[in-house]
Formats: C-alpha cells, structure tokens, sequence
C-alpha cells in the first residue's frame, strides 16, 4: 500500500513537470523517470513482463530516440510568445477541459470498476503464459504488428530524408537533379539553410 | 495492497495530464511526449484491469500498445525532423501553410 502511493506520486509528479518544463531534454529525463514509476506500479500488479519491457523498450528505446531527436535539433527552448495563433485564455480553457475529462474518467473508471474493486489473490504473471498467448491467441495481431514496424522504418527513412542537397557540405555534383526546393517552394523564414 | 479503483484514478489523472500537455504546450517534442504520458496511462488501466479479471489478455495487449507506441514515435519524430528543416522552429503554431 505504501508502495503504491510512493509509485503513484513520483508518477503524477514526474508527468506534472514533464508538461511544466519549458526545456524538451528535461521534459524526456522526468518522463523516464515518470516511467520507472509506473515499472514499478506494474511489479505491484504481479505483471513483471510489462514491467521490464517498459523500462527496456519504452525508457530505454524510445525515450533514447526523443533524447536523440531534441538533442539533434538543438532542443530551441519553447517560445510561447512567438506566432502565437491562440490566446492564454483558449490556453486556460484547454486546460480546463483537461481536467473535466480527467474527472469524467475518474468517475467512468471506478464505475467500470465495481464497487469493492478488490484484486484478487491469483493472478496470471509468468512470462510463459503471456507469450503462449500472444503466439495462439494474438498471433495474426502479432504478425500484423512486424508489418506496422516494418511500415514505420519505411516512413520514418522517408519523411527524415534529406532528398536535395542544398548546403554546400552535403552538395552532390553528380547528381544536377532539384536545383530549386521542390518540396517548400513557398518559405519565406529560411530561403538558404543557417542551420548547416 | 492496492484496489483495483486507486489504480484506474491514478490512469485517470495521468490521461487527463497528457492531454491537459497537448493542449497547453507550444512544442511538437512535448506535445508527442504527452501523448506517451497517455499511452502509459491506457497501458496501467489495461493491466490493472487484467490483474482484476486475472487474465494475461491485459499484458498482451500492452505490449501491442508499446510496439505502436514505438512506431508512432518513429514516425512522428522524423515528421518533426523534417518540419524542423523547413521552419526552423518547433512551434505548431508557426506550421499553417493548410490553415485558411
């Protein structure tokens, strides 16, 4: 029980300042840490295979390739006064709107819930039965899961291609295809690119 | 030990932080991190309630959640790559070439 709230409070804690940040690298370290909370909160719930897959893929992949994305471009602290398109006060009524849903869920979840909402004494934790599911049960959703991996990298490849060399550096004179942006021909912030 | 209500209200809270996250914030990195902060809270609520029905059907389909969640982070990160490359900036509000 104590652990529990222990858990509980480093994650809601942790989750709070990762929006309250203004700088995205330590919005990314306090949701990992947020992360491990909740790893923890699943050793509780007797399911030790999300436990460790959550630390592992979740803080220690994917957190990874956020850390390598902020850092790559040069984590530019938020500007909220710059080409601001909406006013505090929209700002205020998102957040307001937020917690009504928070409420809302509260009150949908522990209907849904029952009324005692005991957890009971035996449970199904072993790594075993999880992949013995997931190969039976699940096994065309797993098979579809490898294809959406596999569609994500092509994607991904494709959208963070550099596609025409425009910089000197990375300039291919071999290859006179695109001598204008192709893709931006309208961008009046950054005709060349200071970025280089 | 925990009831299964103290696990769905703190789900709840952190759902509704994520997305309290995505409507404040004026950064695409955030706003993608606050959406994993939803994903995770979806993930507690599945496996909280697997415990509760003792069935391991709650943890499998956390483990589908986290191969989304790596493929929709993929793919949003290199979309922020690439609008990075074309504004300089990462605020959502300066990416209005489809508004009006």
């Amino acid at each position: 029980m104590m652990l529990f709230y222990v858990f509980a409070t480093i994650a809601v804690v942790a989750s709070m300042l990762v929006i309250a940040q203004r700088n995205p690298i330590y919005s990314v370290l306090l949701l990992i840490v947020s992360f491990g909370a909740l790893s923890g909160l699943y050793v509780l719930l007797d399911a030790p295979f999300v436990a460790v897959i959550q630390i592992i893929v979740y803080a220690g992949a994917i957190m990874v390739l956020f850390l390598f994305v902020v850092m790559l471009l040069n984590a530019p602290v938020e500007d909220m006064e710059e080409h601001r398109l909406i006013g505090r006060g929209t700002l205020r009524l998102g957040a307001a709107l937020a917690a009504v849903l928070g409420v809302e869920l509260v009150w949908a979840l522990t209907k849904a819930g029952g009324e005692a909402g005991a957890l009971p004494g035996a449970s199904v934790s072993s790594v075993a039965a999880i992949g013995r599911l997931l190969f039976t049960d699940y096994a065309f959703q797993f098979e579809v899961t490898s294809v959406l991996i596999l569609v994500a990298r092509v994607g991904a490849v494709i959208l963070a291609r550099r596609d025409e060399p425009r910089s000197g550096r990375t300039a291919n004179p071999a290859n006179p295809a695109n001598p204008v942006n192709p893709v931006n021909p309208v961008n009046p912030v950054n005709p060349v690119n200071p970025g280089e | 030990m925990p009831s299964l209500n103290q696990y769905l209200i703190l789900s709840a809270v952190l759902f509704a932080m994520g997305t309290a996250g995505v409507f404040v914030r004026r950064n695409v990195i955030t706003i993608l991190l606050s959406i994993e902060i939803m994903l995770n809270a979806v993930n507690l609520t599945f496996v909280a309630f697997g415990r509760a029905l003792g069935s391991a059907d709650g943890q499998v389909i956390v483990f589908f959640v986290m191969t989304v969640a790596a493929a929709e982070a993929a793919v949003g990160l290199a979309i922020v790559i690439a609008l990075f490359r074309h504004r300089e900036s990462l605020n959502p509000d300066t990416f209005t070439l489809l508004k009006w």
